[in-house]
């Protein structure tokens, strides 16, 4: 891997809870074109495509094609899609910079939940075996992680709720997020898990461009270098894992390079409030790290797009100046099922 | 804004899944009211079993009996429970261990509320009385204060094992096709056909999916076009598909209205089938109440230059 790969630039939807008005392609055109717009790329220019999708969530047979519209891919581009989050897609983005077969990269990923239900969409995923037929929801999955964390004295509910209310502060300084401020912190909706525990159900999308070596220096002032990805998976049954800790995520951050150096910014993909806590220990990040300053995925949870925003948002400090060093997770599945980590590099100021 | 436009949707299909021999000897199993694991070549008995080994890979098969007792893990209070669920009043999600094994179960305890349930309660198994060979023959687990039960040696080789599933799955959504596709349908319910033109390449197309596919931009300029239309291309459909009431062989067409840079589809009727050809020039016909064109016959006009419209093939 001698080839450096960067973030050059990022773009979101506003997330909202309902967007009845647009088709996904309607919706996710306006993020490409923000995002081009940052570079001064044209489609045309973009050598590789690649996006995250999921068929399901909207229940629409073939969206990622209609979505291909946006990106204005006749006559044929060189594109492929992943029916996992947008993280995945910048990971398949990045492996094909990595071969030189692409200079520039257009990554992009996108979710409308509203027109379904999201908690039973979810079980979908689950083993067709054992677990499926008995339809337990995303938020019952993640209510035994989190009880399995209190049990071990990790935790209590106070704890979570403050999980949740330091994310929609910090998303206060978010435009695009759908809870922000103070948000009540709720019933229960699966016990221990109350509304705040839980994420918003939204809308939205997210693109980001990737470029290799020079290329990158012309498109961005201050490239976010990607500096490691890796991903990884833990057993699939529930029931094997111990829930408490995130072994995946520790392997893909050793992989990545996480631990090599300290990260000044983190960027986690949780979509409950215990599993920020898993995330935090797996990762071995300590009060000094600037932990979602976005307000994560508690303040926007485009599905299949909340993680490729996490890996946005931390180029995007990067960008910006505001962080040097910063990590990106995303996660995908079940209690933290699968989980990837980026980690990204500004030059010295 | 026009209004937006709604409409449910249910996405319903019966997966047929086949089974593995350790899935198979499980799920026989609970039909049987015997519970097996697997053991690992560590020596752990996973409960439920799988066919491979979570950390090494490797194929696993040998099947070891484990009780329907055991003893909960983690739960999580469902006081209002959704469709398709084990029990229909709330209930405690649980993992569970069963006595014998080392990895826990996933399924519902029935209990009378939140504060009869905590980790490490003992817990048994409650069969259903209907069993099939499958999860669900678990009803749910109950609390459970007597003797730990003994495994009764099966070795898990079964009369009639089962060796598949079917695992029905149902989705419910409320449509709403977004703005190009919504004022079609609208225009539609007025008789007319209305595309949608490129800002940039100056295309119409016709369903418009509100961007341009060459372009990647939004359209929006709204055009109506035909009511008149050429077939480009076309098919005969000799099979019978379920549910519908078209006599075959019938013809599938590509149309391009006139005025449309892109073809869309429909039948063509009014014309025997093995005289429809390229270049037939077709207008719509719609039947009381119809909110699209139930199909397409000739006008009658001579058949249109093949250089009209070899760009729409």
């Amino acid at each position: 891997m001698t080839r450096d790969i960067a973030v050059v630039a990022f773009a979101q939807t506003d997330h909202r809870r309902t967007s009845d008005e647009l088709s996904e392609v309607e919706m996710l055109m306006p993020v490409l074109h923000d995002v081009l717009d940052h570079t001064g790329l044209q489609t045309a220019d973009i050598g590789f495509t690649c996006s995250g999708s999921s068929d399901y969530l909207a229940g629409r047979a073939f969206s990622f094609t209609l979505a291909l519209d946006g990106v204005g891919a006749w006559p044929p581009i060189s594109e492929s899609h992943v029916e996992m989050d947008g993280a995945w897609a910048l990971y398949e983005a990045w492996t094909k910079l990595l071969t030189g077969e692409a200079d520039t990269a257009l990554v992009y990923a996108y979710g409308k939940s509203s027109p379904g239900s999201v908690r039973d969409v979810l079980t979908r995923q689950l083993d067709p075996y054992y677990v499926a037929p008995l339809w337990p929801d995303s938020v019952a999955l993640a209510a035994l992680q989190a009880q399995a964390l209190i049990d071990a004295g990790e935790t209590d509910e106070p704890a979570l709720a403050a999980v949740a209310a330091r994310s929609r502060t910090a998303a206060q300084d978010n435009s695009h997020a759908q809870l922000r401020g103070s948000v009540p912190h709720g019933e229960y909706v699966v016990r221990p898990l109350r509304t705040g525990d839980c994420p918003p159900i939204g809308d939205g999308a997210a693109a980001v461009i990737l470029a290799a070596g020079e290329r990158a220096r012309e498109l961005c002032a201050r490239p976010a270098w990607i500096r490691g990805v890796d991903h990884r998976i833990e057993a699939h049954g529930l029931g094997v894992r111990d829930l408490t800790d995130s072994p995946s995520t520790r392997l893909a951050a050793e992989r990545a390079g996480a631990f090599e150096r300290p990260v000044d910014t983190a960027e986690l993909h949780a979509p409950f409030t215990a599993q920020e806590l898993v995330l935090r220990k797996a990762l071995r990040l300590d009060d000094t790290v600037s932990v979602n300053p976005s307000g994560g995925a508690l303040a926007a949870h485009p599905i299949m797009a909340a993680g490729l925003i996490r890996v946005g948002e931390a180029a995007a400090r990067i960008h910006r100046g505001e962080s040097d060093r910063a990590l990106a997770h995303a996660t995908s599945g079940p209690c933290l099922q699968q989980n990837l980590v980026a980690v990204l590099e500004g030059d010295p100021r | 804004m026009p209004e937006v436009l709604k409409a449910p949707l249910t996405v319903e299909f019966p997966f047929t899944r086949s089974l593995g021999p350790v899935q198979s000897a499980f799920l026989t199993g609970l039909r049987e009211r015997v519970v097996l694991g697997v053991r690992t070549g560590d020596g752990r008995i996973l409960v439920p079993p799988v066919e491979y080994d979570p950390v090494t890979a490797e194929e696993i098969r040998d099947l070891v009996e484990v009780t329907p007792t055991g003893t909960v893990t983690t739960w999580a209070w469902n006081h209002a429970p959704r469709r398709g669920q084990p029990l229909d009043t709330p209930f405690a999600w649980a993992l569970v261990r069963l006595d014998g094994a080392d990895t826990a179960l996933l399924h519902a305890l029935d209990a009378p509320g939140p504060g009869d349930v905590h980790t490490g309660m003992r817990v048994r198994i409650r069969w259903a009385e209907q069993r099939t060979g499958a999860i669900t023959d678990i009803a749910c687990f109950e609390p459970y204060d007597g003797e730990r039960a003994q495994p009764t040696g099966h070795l898990g080789q079964f009369e009639e094992p089962i060796t598949g599933i079917v695992a029905p799955a149902r989705l419910d959504y409320t449509y709403s096709p977004g703005r190009a596709q919504s004022a079609y349908i609208k225009a539609l319910s007025d008789r007319r056909i209305v595309g949608e033109r490129c800002p940039s390449c100056r295309k119409v197309y016709v369903p418009p999916r509100g961007a341009c596919p060459t372009c990647g931009v939004a359209t929006g300029e709204q055009v109506e076009v035909g009511p008149r239309g050429t077939v480009t291309t076309f098919c005969i459909v000799n099979i019978k598909a379920k549910n519908l009431d078209i006599e075959v062989p019938y013809v599938y067409a590509h149309i391009a209205l006139d005025g449309a840079d892109l073809a869309l589809h429909g039948r063509i009727g009014g014309i025997p089938y093995d005289q429809v050809r390229m270049g037939l020039r077709v207008e719509p016909v719609w039947t009381e109440d119809s909110r699209y064109p139930d199909h397409y016959r000739p006008t009658g006009e001579p058949d249109a230059d093949y250089e009209t419209y070899k760009e729409l093939l």
